[in-house]
């Protein structure tokens, strides 16, 4: 789908052309309506300070835990205890660390991804499920504890099981993927 | 519900660090885990004040008004309970598009906002509303496009083409976040009607 080393770059540097060009447009066409775009954004921003400050409780409370439970050796322990499960459920033990840390932290995850892209290859089976996966989901704890950590919400009602519940349908559908379009 | 998810984080942390011999890593780890935090939060502090302000700007010049109004047939009815046109749907579309492009840097400040608009209509409460939620589930889904953090670790280890995971990748985010709204839709009623009933009757 992507020949050539040549067009796999330009859409890799897609991203590093999209966030300049965003923010100019944006200030571009401020200015063509004839706004004081300075004085527009320095009230924006002002009223982000406040805004970002709400989020810090909630980033301390969630990174610690996760910190702590990093540390602690139990992502190796939970591993090899669920690989017998995993075994009858045909889901590749290999990528259950990646799946135990995507919703509780990206970089942690990202780092998982790096570890089984170096021991299997990136054009594995595994490699590819891993990446896929990967993508198609997101830190789930980080985002519903920001979230709503910044506008003081605590009781989130249904939200946990329901994005939860999407999480491991997006680990599913990513090893579903993979054998569909490689297997 | 989050309270009993960090509890169980912590609990099992403590238990598995003394099973395994590495409850000083442990100990070490809970101040690392707060300092992290901090320096995550500045970044986060800076990418705020960026696109709040960038935002503004959007704002005033009718660029968010139109992003809305694109995205209308989408938003209005994952969001029912939001007033088309509203500050809140405009944050939404500012997020739903930043996360779209795989802005990441945008699409969490944008949404941030988009919270403080919708918890600015539910008024004093601690209780999330249905739009929250279903907000927050899409948000906990995989919109983006153009993975390029993934494709950059692919190449980095020797990938022939790092975006042949592309089609997979939608498929399995495609059906992943049809799965979370649909969850997040069928939960909505079950715990307390009578909540939502009253969230629904807010004024705007």
């Amino acid at each position: 789908m992507f020949p050539g080393e040549r067009t796999v770059f330009n859409i890799a540097s897609f991203g590093s052309y999209l966030v300049p060009l965003v923010i100019v447009a944006i200030i571009a066409f401020g200015l063509f309506k004839h706004e004081n775009v300075f004085e527009l954004f320095i009230g924006g921003a002002r009223d982000g300070i406040s805004a970002a400050f709400s989020i810090l409780p909630a980033l301390v409370a969630l990174m610690t835990g996760v910190a702590m439970f990093k540390a602690s050796g139990a992502v190796d322990v939970i591993v090899s205890a669920l690989a017998p499960l995993g075994k009858t459920l045909h889901f590749p033990s290999e990528v259950v660390p990646l799946a135990l840390m995507r919703p509780i932290s990206g970089s942690g995850s990202l780092s998982v991804l790096e570890q089984i892209l170096k021991t299997y290859g990136p054009d594995s089976l595994i490699g590819r499920t891993a990446a896929v996966m990967q993508g198609s989901t997101e830190t789930t704890f980080y985002t519903i504890a920001i979230y709503f950590g910044s506008v003081g919400i605590t009781k989130t009602r249904h939200t946990v099981p329901a994005a939860l519940s999407a999480e491991f349908c997006g680990f599913v559908m990513s090893i579903l993927a993979v054998r569909m379009f490689f297997g | 519900m989050m309270s009993w998810v960090w509890f169980g984080l912590i609990a099992l942390s403590v238990v598995f660090g003394i099973c395994t011999g590495r409850i000083n890593q442990v100990s070490q780890a809970a101040i690392s885990g707060a300092c992290d935090a901090v320096s995550l939060f500045l970044v986060l502090l800076a990418a705020i004040c960026l696109w709040n302000g960038l935002m503004r700007i959007a704002d005033k010049t009718g660029i968010t008004g139109l992003l809305q109004r694109l995205l209308l047939p989408v938003t209005k009815r994952l969001f029912p309970n939001l007033a088309p046109g509203g500050a809140a749907m405009k944050a939404i579309s500012m997020n739903i598009a930043a996360n779209l492009l795989g802005l990441g840097n945008a699409a969490t400040p944008l949404g941030l906002q988009a919270m403080s608009e919708m918890k600015k209509k539910a008024g004093a409460t601690n209780t999330a509303t249905n739009s929250m939620a279903t907000f927050v589930v899409i948000n906990t889904a995989s919109l983006q496009l153009i993975p390029t953090t993934i494709a950059a670790i692919r190449i980095k280890y020797g990938a022939a083409a790092p975006f042949d995971i592309l089609p997979a990748m939608w498929f399995a985010s495609a059906v992943t976040l049809c799965f979370g709204i649909a969850a997040a839709k069928s939960m909505e009623g079950r715990p307390k009607r009578r909540l939502c009933r009253s969230a629904k009757n807010l004024p705007p």
